[in-house]
């Protein structure tokens, strides 16, 4: 056993911690560190940035742009970023709809698609939920008719993410009503979001912002040739996908980095309120606790499978980081409630945003698979329960 | 950076394994012997020296066998998993200081009569009341004042104490037959052994320069033991909540296995992450104790902290998921529990060492656990 990186990992966080920190604009990385909202632009430029280094999408197959990265360096890779405040690669494209394309897809799927999906020049959105499959998420009802070779999709999607700056929406619908089981009728559907028949409504969060969607489709047809697989596998496309998901959500390095700037904010007041102060560190050591799980979990994952205990990553790392920003709103104290103040406000912007951000990621423990998901399969995956 | 034990590691922990698991086949065989004094069967503890693990973390100079922290630490988790009251933290405690202060003679008289499992020391540290002060007259020094408790002190061939000086801490080897030296010994809520020891002029042997505060040694150390026993704990938390899933498996309520409520399978989910947290931490405290000890002093406190707070959780749920059979002596996940209890209010409990961590929280931006 032995703790230090070795000459190698090392002079790989270097790089990666110069290239963070010189090539991408100080502005956008300005708008993460103070906890902005970041605009679509800002998002595709990073990016193409990243891209054009070949440090978008390191997780994919190298034919298609991945980097043979050890899991180590994967980590340390996603952990610079977020210490460096670097937007990371849109999710719904680099982790969760490319490499269900690398591993699935057909040549001219993979070859149609993944270079503009590693790239941001195809926006992807998440088209999974369901009004009455959220969890429980095999019991969607969207339905995907075949008619020659056209499918014509009918039904409706819930909670997608920027849904409103989608260009293509990754579906699962139900491509046979009569099968045995629900997870066997089930196809992984890829939809142009332009499509006629296809509407995008805005839903309005607690925080006040705008960043979930319903999707409509009312005779949406679509081009049979944008299966992704076989017809009726999607379940097994769609759980390789959620592995993948869950992995990448537990953001350490943004929460470290969250935390350490509480305390600059915060100034001399943890250091004279004891009470403050012993919550500051019990944070403090649960995320070096956290750290150093994602650690062991990457370094024995050397097969590229998830290890089993990355639900722990996911559910402590949500917790941790709703625990982070219940702490702004603490540190904030009266202040928290000038949400609404303009820019003549004495009222400093951190403690300005603090409630909306605390409010807004209440969702952390709900999307990526509840937390109460991600119990149950340490309870029976794990513990055999 | 490496999490995996070597294939010489791996063989001393199956040896260790193999050995405790013998030797404490049952609850009701550690209950017999944790039952008569000394509290502990001399007999393991030969056989752990013949194995060579109390060696372990001395020089070979000294009489030791030249391994580190992570062999130290594979000892104590198998120590931890069957809840072996041989007293191995006060061999890593006492002896390390030994090994750190003491002059080339001392060394050789008292480690390589420890690594045969010929001596058994104690650390005498926590005073009771005001601090025991050492006093010398020319080139002779006795002490005077009360530690209590200590561990395994009545059984102690030899006490290394610890005494206010002149220059600050000073560290002392004590005979416990000398004169002066009250010894009386009780068992604790673990089945271990305490000792209340009284100094009334004893004689004691500088351990090294009695007029250099030996602070800094007496940190390094208590962190070596911190982190040892942190393992113990990781050992003991793993068996606990194995045996508490097993239960659930079996045990049946309302013509169901319990493991089909899953108010009880998601308890035992989060039991599983505080396990899987401590075990990073203590970890990581082990190899920074290793590669850079210079920062092990705060990496044990931040491991201890994190074993303070699984240990209850674990402990505690352990014993409510069972339900009755949970209370009871007979049953495993007690004992479990009282020694977790322990392990945490032995060299600070985790709101001692969350004060220590949250005094110095404003002096670091973030906290990186690789330098
Ligand atoms: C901000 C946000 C963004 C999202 N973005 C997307 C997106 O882009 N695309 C997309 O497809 N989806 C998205 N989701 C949807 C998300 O994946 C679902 O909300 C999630 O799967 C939970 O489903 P639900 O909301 O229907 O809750 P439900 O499944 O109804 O659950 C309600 C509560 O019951 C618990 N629960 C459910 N079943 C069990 C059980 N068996 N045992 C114990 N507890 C249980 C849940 O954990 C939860 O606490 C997003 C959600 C949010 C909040």
């Amino acid at each position: 056993m032995k703790l230090r990186l070795s000459e190698e990992d090392a002079a790989f966080r270097e790089e990666m911690r110069t290239f963070f920190t010189t090539q991408v604009p100080q502005s956008i990385r300005d708008t993460v560190a103070a906890r902005r909202e970041l605009t679509k632009d800002q998002i595709v430029e990073t990016q193409q940035i990243l891209n054009a280094a070949g440090l978008a999408v390191p997780n994919w197959p190298v034919e298609w742009g991945g980097k043979d990265w050890t899991p180590l360096q994967r980590h340390i890779w996603h952990e610079e970023m977020q210490l460096a405040s670097v937007p990371a690669p849109l999710a719904f494209n680099a982790s969760m709809v490319g490499p269900v394309i690398a591993a699935f897809g057909s040549q001219e799927v993979k070859e149609r698609f993944l270079p503009a999906t590693a790239n941001l020049d195809i926006w992807w959105s998440q088209g999974f939920s369901e009004p009455d499959a959220g969890s429980d998420l095999a019991s969607l009802r969207t339905v995907a008719r075949r008619e020659g070779d056209e499918y014509v999709v009918n039904g409706q999607k819930t909670w997608t993410t920027l849904g409103q700056y989608g260009d293509w929406i990754f579906t699962l619908v139900r491509t046979d009503p009569d099968a045995p089981k629900k997870q066997q009728g089930i196809s992984f559907l890829l939809i142009d979001m332009t499509s006629p028949g296809l509407t995008v409504r805005p839903i309005e969060l607690i925080d006040g912002g705008h960043e979930v969607n319903e999707v409509f489709f009312e005779d949406v047809r679509v081009p049979a040739e944008n299966l992704v697989g076989e017809e009726n596998r999607g379940w097994d496309y769609a759980k390789f996908l959620l592995g993948n998901e869950r992995v990448g959500v537990a953001p350490v390095g943004s929460t470290k980095r969250w935390l350490a700037a509480a305390k600059e904010l915060a100034g001399d007041r943890i250091a004279g309120d004891p009470v403050l102060a012993t919550r500051v560190a019990g944070l403090e050591n649960e995320l070096l606790a956290l750290e150093l799980t994602a650690l062991r979990v990457v370094a024995h994952s050397a097969d590229g499978k998830p290890h089993p205990a990355s639900s722990v990553l996911k559910l402590r790392g949500t917790e941790l980081q709703q625990a982070v920003t219940e702490l702004y709103v603490d540190l904030a104290g009266p202040l928290s409630l000038a949400s609404g103040a303009g820019d003549g406000s004495g009222v400093p912007d951190w403690a300005r945003v603090s409630t909306p951000q605390y409010l807004n990621f209440r969702k952390a423990s709900i999307y990526g698979g509840s937390n109460e998901v991600q119990r149950q399969i340490i309870a029976k995956t794990i513990l055999g329960l | 950076m490496d999490f995996t034990l070597d294939s010489e590691q791996t063989a001393l922990r199956d040896a260790v394994r193999g050995l405790l698991s013998k030797s404490y086949d049952s609850t009701e065989t550690r209950r017999e012997i944790t039952k008569t004094d000394p509290g502990f069967s001399e007999k393991t503890w030969t056989q752990l020296a013949e194995l060579g693990a109390l060696g372990l973390p001395f020089a070979e100079e000294d009489g030791g066998f030249g391994a580190g922290p992570v062999e130290v630490s594979i000892v104590a988790e198998e120590i931890g998993r069957v809840l072996a009251p041989e007293p191995y933290l006060e061999t890593i405690l006492a002896g390390g200081l030994v090994a750190d202060l003491g002059s080339a003679e001392q060394r050789a008289d008292v480690i390589g009569r420890v690594a045969e499992g010929a001596l058994v020391l104690s650390l005498a540290h926590h005073d009771i009341g005001d601090a025991v002060v050492a006093t010398a007259s020319g080139d002779t020094w006795t002490l005077s004042g009360v530690k209590e408790p200590v561990l395994h002190g009545a059984r102690a061939d030899l006490l290394v104490v610890t005494a206010r000086t002149d220059a600050g801490v000073g560290v002392f080897l004590v005979d416990p037959s000398a004169d002066g030296v009250e010894r009386t010994g009780y068992r604790t809520h673990d089945g271990g052994r305490a000792a209340r020891v009284a100094f009334d002029g004893a004689a004691a042997t500088p351990l090294g320069d009695p007029t250099a505060d030996a602070s800094d040694a007496v940190a390094l150390a208590k962190a070596r033991g911190q982190i040892a026993l942190g393992h113990e704990a990781v050992g003991a938390m793993d068996v606990a909540l194995r045996t508490t899933t097993e239960y659930l498996k079996t045990r049946k309520q309302f013509g169901v296995p319990l493991n089909t409520f899953q108010a009880l399978t998601f308890r035992a989910a989060d039991l599983y992450v505080s396990a899987e947290l401590a075990r990073s931490t203590v970890t990581w405290a082990t190899l920074v104790l290793q590669d850079e000890p210079e920062r092990a002093v705060e990496a044990a406190s931040r491991a201890k902290m994190q074993v303070s707070r699984a240990g209850r959780h674990i402990g505690q749920e352990a014993i409510q998921l069972h339900g009755g059979i949970g209370m009871t002596a007979e049953y495993s996940v007690g004992h479990y529990t009282s020694r977790l209890t322990a392990i945490d209010h032995t060299l600070g409990d985790g709101s001692e060492h969350l004060a220590r961590l949250a005094s110095t929280v404003t002096d670091h931006g973030v906290v990186d656990p690789i330098g």
